[in-house]
């Protein structure tokens, strides 16, 4: 019942309404009243199913986030608490690996000095661990829960807030204040990480929380063919009441002329007395009996359609993912057929793109080369040869493969530098290390380079054992050394370096380096010359084919030269200002004069099939463009190890000015140089040129040839998304294949889409995985979720989701476009089918004195549209296929027509609606000539109404059938089922309703007895029947036939070569593998944060 | 329509949809598309088959259509309820061989309005009770007299109903005029006059019809249309029942009578002279009509009416036109399509 009230509520559902008032005025209505209630009621019970399922759903998922466990500390006790009733002011237990519940300050942690590791992927993107620390006053509260339970501070901060990185608030307790920063914050969406227990009080809750905020307002979307429809459908409106205003005058002029001297056979009713009023009347008649045109169950067609195509993403075993057993599923049912207009993607970085996975590809060690190049290709990678059998040592990680048997043998053989570079790779980091059982290293990294570097020396029989803040113990082949820990120069990014410096059991006092090649070539010795040329090469080489790199070097120390040095930095340490250059200059005072090792590459493994997607999307017109939180090296890494970039491209554009006018110069710069050296642009005239130039805009996007991406940091980007520059900004970005923007904000990642979306009308895309992609997401007109990762904030706040990005192929190119093609179609069709259905009532409309009489009988109009013409074309809107699935996917090109919205716009519709006119003229005209003064063969009744009322359903139902089988392109069984059945149901039922029997139950209500038998049997309204068939349907042959064969679209040829083509391979796209020469990035920078050396030796963290 | 695919052997975990043809829009399907051939030659069939159907139609048409539409009656008889008769003659060329029908013909009568097809009760004319079947009706104001009494039948059809009465008188000589038999019943659909249309049930017709009275235009009740048949009479009347199937358009002709093949009109009507003797009861110059009278025999695919035939011709004639042009096009761009492939 109040889903009956919701659903009047619709615009739509409500006109209808309003029809069947209408109806039940006598002297207005024109049909009985059940030929409006009857669709009306079926469209009810449908719509208020599909609500139903919809809701029951929406319930299920929002309850399982809601009903998610934490231990929530009430009256003293841990009570396990529903994420729904946490409030703030209570104070939780978190334990490792969790999701953090709410924004909660810290209190306290396992670790010491109240040290707790949190994991922000699903807030920024960023993958390394991020430190949060207690305040010290509370971290003595450790795990004692009655002290706990007697924590009564009071905290004043700042209203609930999207930012991130920023907390301002004060901790008022016993009498004291203390000043709270985001240091003390764990963030909602957080994920507590190598910390075994934490306690937090609530800041903020539910939607308050930082996360929360950040994700948008859910908008209702709608697709742009809804939109459409819903214009088109006003229109028909207007063009409804322009019949029906022709038809009223016409009514009036008629009565005024004809029906004044007919009157005496037909009085005036009570009511009407004169013309004008008559005319009026008729005009609301006219629409009731006309209003078919915009047909009731439309909608509900639509929607079936599309929750249809969603049930067959959510059935494709093409995108379910066997290792985690998660299937496709849709989310949202209504944006189907919007997936095949994509013209941008959004993309998210990490997760998305990246499996968020290191790996140890390959390494340079003394000018030589291990490891062999591995080409993306899952599947064979099982019967790979050179597959590294490594069980020999028991502690290798399972998961690690390695490809180079030379290299195993070169340890074996005790190869020195070999032995030297993973002892490095050992010893250099800032790992720590944890034993859970027997022989079970769980190694804890902050950066997962490092861990995968770690981890390769673990797999070569290097292995990181243990530290301790003065000690590192690894197993060196099977021998257990403990090394002096005697310095950690850390990490940062301005020196993009790490060393360390150990003594080894023997006294030896080294130095190992590791960092940018770029960096660390210039404070090698000078004997290493040739070999830097070479580990140059082969870093080039690594580089070329998107792998991290990373230079090694170690220097070996005197005792003296050290302890001397080692004073200068405690000097430095001590040093109260400027204590960071000082100490960097210390550093480097040390290391310089090294040996070059060798180079190690690290290979940020894309998820499978990323570049073949990538490349196809892009060959389908497609832009991407990322969003990623992360730097702008690691972002533009990813982009060239996916080929987004490439050294082919033209020109690759990077914004990164810090203020509007460095970032307006640099947008400037850029397009003058997409747009080539004409247009001279003179510094004074920027601002007229410009409006000028925004004008042009869509005129030059054509005119700009070559390949172009443009790069931009985060806060470039918060100036060209201001308002002065947005336009520049999307006109530069816009005509670029890629665009790859770093650093920025959940918040910066929505304001992107909706830049695009405002001054682009295309359809925009964003898929991701975190919570930080909820608000780019929501905001897109299409989101997708990566699921499959643990978070599912991202899966929850999208449309689609899925878990590989290389299913968004499928996704666009099958079912994007089948959808579209299937629902342009079937609206095309479905308008064709209603005006040739009601036209004729026009028609007949001039015959009998406009009167609003009806050509069909009322039960035929009745069942028409939700009977004898629905089944058909639904099944059409569900099965049709232009071409088979392989072949969508493998020509690109095929997606284009979505783009450009081909299929169903303006010009379709009309032509669509023409047809439907031309049909009902042949329909009405047809059997008025072959009627008019004429009897039946046996000399009887043939042009009566009834008759004429039969002759012209059953040609309805004949044309229609036999056009929907021109449509349909892909006939299955169903569809044959369908097509074939609604005419025998036609017949059936016309039987039923025009036999004795019911008559004589309801005289009033079928009028029509033996009308069927009776005009059935005459040959000639057979040959009318035929007659109007051919009519109507050899003129759409004709120029389907010519337009094909004159005129062939993509989608016709490519039917042409699947046709000739069935039984030979489907083609494969090769993508050449594109090699750089001349850009080489190192990967230290990446993920890596400066502070966890000095953790280590302060032993805080121990 | 779950036609499990045999690749769907292999395990899978819950939440693996099913490998099924349906799911995995796999039906086997069958995918026409437009060829040349097929194209061309239904163009082709269907074109001839039109011209073919078009020749054969107006051939026969052309060759029985001997129908003589002769007069057309006009009188300006505003004064309609005094009798009033008149006679026609018009000489047969030609034998009418067959079945020969009489029909009335109407101009400009809009049997199709709506409030006209409305101004009926269905219920009243099977025969049920009167005054229950009027009240749900839309037969206003022809439902009652301003006393009350029921009018049956109700509505404005049976009110307009045909009353002419037309004799046809053949000349075997110049002087000697005999009444040419035609027959009033059997002239309506078996269905109408046996399910459709019933008189109430009574001991006799007009013990039936007590209570009620007639139309206001009849000149006599219901139960009087046909004293001498009493199975043509009261509401099964075939002139009352073929007047109220309504027809399509304004202009129409209704079944009036058929002829008798009795003594010389064996097999039709010989040529001669023959005279209408008409009973002019139905005004037609109030609504600016007319009324005609129209002989006729039919063919094999009805009544005369050439439409059908020319409608065939000329569309089998345009469709083989366009196949040939497609033809033409066809080729010719074959030819380009190689260039184009190269």
């Amino acid at each position: 019942p109040v889903n009956l009230f919701e659903q009047f509520q619709r615009v739509a559902n409500a006109y209808f309404l309003f029809l069947l008032i209408l109806q039940l005025i006598p002297e207005i209505s024109s049909l009985s009243w059940f030929t409006t209630i009857v669709p009306l009621m079926v469209v009810f019970t449908i719509t208020a199913v599909k609500d139903v399922t919809d809701d029951c759903f929406r319930h299920k998922s929002d309850n399982q986030v809601n009903n998610r466990q934490a231990e929530v500390l009430i009256d003293g006790r841990l009570q396990n608490e529903k994420w729904m009733n946490v409030r703030p002011g209570d104070i939780i237990k978190l334990e490792n690996n969790t999701f953090v519940a709410a924004d909660l300050l810290l209190l306290s942690s396992s670790e010491p000095h109240g040290l707790c590791y949190i994991e922000t992927a699903e807030l920024d993107g960023e993958t390394n661990l991020k430190v949060r620390q207690a305040l010290p006053v509370t971290s003595e509260l450790g795990a004692d829960i009655r002290r706990l339970a007697e924590f009564d501070g009071g905290v004043v901060c700042e209203p609930p807030n999207n930012k991130l990185d920023k907390f301002t608030g004060v901790l008022f307790w016993k009498d004291n204040r203390y000043s709270l920063n985001n240091e003390q914050m764990l963030l909602r969406g957080c994920v507590l990480r190598n910390t075994g227990w934490c306690f937090g009080m609530v800041i903020f809750a539910g939607p308050d929380t930082k996360l929360m905020q950040n994700s948008g307002r859910t908008k209702f979307k709608r697709t742009s063919i809804d939109r459409l429809m819903n214009a088109l459908v006003l229109w028909i409106f207007g063009f409804l009441v322009c019949m029906g205003i022709i038809l009223a005058i016409g009514n009036s002029i008629w009565e005024q002329q004809v029906g004044a001297h007919f009157r005496i056979y037909l009085y005036w009713s009570e009511v009407v007395n004169s013309s004008v009023f008559s005319g009026f009347l008729t005009f609301w008649s006219y629409i009731i009996i006309l209003n078919s045109v915009v047909p009731i169950s439309l909608y509900v067609s639509v929607e079936v359609i599309r929750l249809g195509h969603s049930y067959f993403i959510n059935w494709d075993r093409k995108m379910y993912y066997p290792k985690k057993d998660i299937p496709a599923e849709v989310r949202t049912t209504t944006l189907n057929e919007e997936l095949g207009q994509v013209e941008y993607i959004f993309s998210d970085k990490t997760g998305t793109i990246t499996q968020n996975i290191m790996t140890f590809n390959k390494c340079s060690i003394n000018g030589k080369t291990y490891g062999k190049s591995v080409l993306i290709n899952p599947l064979k990678r099982k019967n790979n040869k050179h597959l590294i059998n490594l069980d020999s040592n028991k502690q290798t990680d399972r998961k690690f493969q390695f490809y180079d048997h030379s290299l195993i043998e070169s340890i074996k053989l005790g190869d020195s530098m070999v032995h030297e570079f993973f002892r490095l790779l050992s010893l250099c980091h800032t790992v720590m290390s944890e034993e859970k059982n027997a022989g079970e290293l769980i190694y804890q990294v902050q950066s997962p380079d490092e861990g995968a570097l770690v981890t390769a020396a673990r797999n070569f029989g290097f292995i990181f054992k243990s530290r301790t803040p003065e000690t590192i113990t690894v197993e060196e082949m099977g021998k257990l050394v403990t090394y002096q820990l005697l310095a950690i120069l850390d990490f940062n990014n301005i020196r993009k370096r790490m060393s360390v410096i150990v003594q080894t059991p023997d006294g030896q006092i080294k130095l190992y380096c590791k960092g940018a090649d770029t960096v660390l070539f210039e404070r090698l010795h000078p004997s290493n010359e040739e070999l830097m040329y070479l580990t140059s090469d082969h870093l080039e080489e690594f580089a070329g084919e998107g792998l991290r790199t990373l230079a090694l070097a170690y220097k070996s120390l005197t005792e003296e030269h050290f302890k001397e040095w080692f004073k200068i930095l405690q000097e430095e340490n001590t040093s109260l200002d400027n204590r960071n250059e000082h100490l960097a200059a210390a550093y480097e005072e040390i290391e310089k004069d090294m040996m070059l090792l060798g180079a190690t590459a690290v290979e940020d493994k894309l998820q499978e099939g990323v570049t073949e997607t990538i490349a196809s999307l892009s060959l389908a017109n497609i832009k991407i463009w990322v969003l990623t939180g992360d730097k702008q090296e690691t972002a533009m890494n990813i982009g060239y190890s996916c080929h987004m970039l490439t050294d082919t491209m033209n020109e690759i554009f990077i914004v990164t000015g810090h203020t509007v006018m460095e970032v307006r110069e640099e947008l400037r710069k850029a397009k003058e140089r997409l747009f080539g050296q004409s247009k001279d642009l003179s510094n004074g005239h920027v601002f007229c040129e410009k409006m000028q130039e925004s004008k042009q805009g869509s005129v030059l996007e054509e005119t700009v040839t070559g390949d172009y991406a443009l790069v931009i940091n985060g806060h470039s980007l918060a100036h060209a998304l201001e308002a002065d520059l947005e336009n520049e900004f999307v006109e530069v970005a816009c005509m670029c294949q890629t665009v790859i923007c770093c650093r920025v904000t959940p918040c910066q990642k929505a304001q992107v889409v909706e830049l695009v979306k405002k001054h682009r009308k295309a359809v925009t895309l964003a898929i991701g995985d975190g919570a930080n992609d909820i608000s780019m997401i929501k905001s897109a007109h299409i989101g997708i979720g990566i699921s499959g990762e643990e978070g599912m904030q991202a899966v929850l706040a999208s449309d689609y989701s899925f878990a590989q990005f290389r299913y968004l192929k499928r996704l666009l190119f099958v079912h994007g476009r089948w959808s579209y093609f299937r629902m342009c179609k079937f609206l095309c069709y479905f308008f064709y089918k209603n005006f040739s259905f009601t036209l004729v009532h026009f028609w007949f409309g001039f015959f009998c004195g406009f009167s609003a009489q009806t050509v069909y009988d009322q039960w035929f109009i009745t069942l028409f549209n939700i009977v004898y013409a629905s089944l058909p074309v639904l099944a059409m809107g569900l099965f049709d296929q232009d071409v088979n699935d392989q072949n969508s996917m493998d020509y690109a090109k095929l997606y284009e027509p979505g783009q450009l919205n081909l299929l169903f716009n303006k010009h379709t519709f009309f032509i669509c609606i023409a047809h439907g006119v031309y049909t009902s003229f042949a329909l009405f005209f047809i059997p008025y000539g072959a009627f008019y003064n004429t009897a039946g063969e046996d000399g009887k009744h043939i042009a009566d109404y009834q008759s004429f009322a039969v002759t012209v359903a059953t040609s309805l139902v004949i044309v229609v059938s036999v056009q929907i089988a021109l449509d349909t392109s892909y006939w299955t069984a169903i569809n044959r089922f369908f097509v074939l059945g609604s005419i025998a149901v036609y017949f059936a039922i016309l039987f039923a309703m025009h036999s004795d029997g019911i008559f004589v139950i309801f005289p009033n209500h079928f009028p029509f007895v033996g009308n069927a038998r009776n005009s059935l049997s005459q040959i000639s309204v057979w040959l009318v029947i035929l007659l109007t068939t051919v009519v109507s349907v050899m003129p759409v042959i004709t120029f389907r036939f010519l337009k094909e064969d004159l005129n062939p679209t993509i989608t016709d040829q490519v039917r042409k070569l699947q046709k000739s083509r069935r039984k030979q391979k489907p083609l494969q796209n090769y993508i050449p593998r594109v090699y750089r020469r001349n850009s080489r990035r190192s990967a230290y920078a990446f993920s890596h944060q400066e502070g966890f050396g000095e953790l280590i030796t302060s032993g805080k963290n121990m | 329509m779950k036609n499990k695919n045999s690749q769907g052997a292999q395990e899978c975990p819950s939440r693996c949809p099913d490998n099924s043809a349906f799911k995995q829009q796999k039906l086997p399907a069958w995918k026409p598309k437009l060829a040349a051939p097929t194209v061309l030659s239904s163009f082709f069939t269907i074109g001839l088959f039109c011209l073919l159907m078009g020749i054969c139609l107006i051939l026969y048409i052309n060759y029985s259509d001997i129908c003589l539409n002769c007069s057309k009656l006009r009188e300006n008889s505003s004064n309609w309820d005094k009798e009033c008769n008149c006679t026609v003659h018009f000489t047969l060329q030609e034998n009418m061989l067959g079945n020969v029908f009489m029909y009335y013909r109407l101009q400009n009568f809009y049997q199709n309005h709506r409030r006209y097809v409305l101004s009926r009760s269905d219920a009243q004319l099977l025969g049920q009770d009167v005054n229950v079947s009027i009240q749900n009706s839309s037969c206003e104001p022809f439902t009652t007299y301003p006393n009350g009494t029921p009018v049956a039948p109700c509505g404005a059809i049976a009110n307009s109903m045909f009353n002419d009465s037309i004799q046809l008188f053949y000349y075997l000589n110049s002087s000697t005029a005999i009444e040419v038999p035609l027959l009033k019943s059997g002239n309506s659909w078996w269905s109408d006059k046996n399910v459709k249309f019933r008189n109430p049930t009574s001991y006799n017709l007009s013990s039936a019809f007590a209570g009620t009275t007639r139309p206001p235009y009849w000149q006599k009740p219901a139960y009087l249309l046909d004293e001498e048949d009493e199975r043509n009479n009261g509401y099964i009347n075939d002139d009352f029942i073929i007047w109220m199937r309504v027809s399509a358009f304004p202009t129409f002709r209704n079944l009036y009578r058929r002829l008798s093949h009795t003594n010389q009109f064996a097999d039709g009507l010989p040529a001669g002279n023959y005279t209408f003797h008409i009973t002019y009861n139905f005004p037609v110059t109030k609504f600016k009509g007319q009324k005609q009278v129209v002989l006729s025999t039919i063919t094999w695919s009805g009544g005369s009416n050439l439409f059908l035939g020319i409608a065939y011709t000329v569309s089998g004639a345009v469709i083989v036109l366009a196949g040939f042009i497609i033809t033409a096009i066809h080729l010719k761009l074959r030819k380009k399509k190689t260039y184009f492939q190269r």
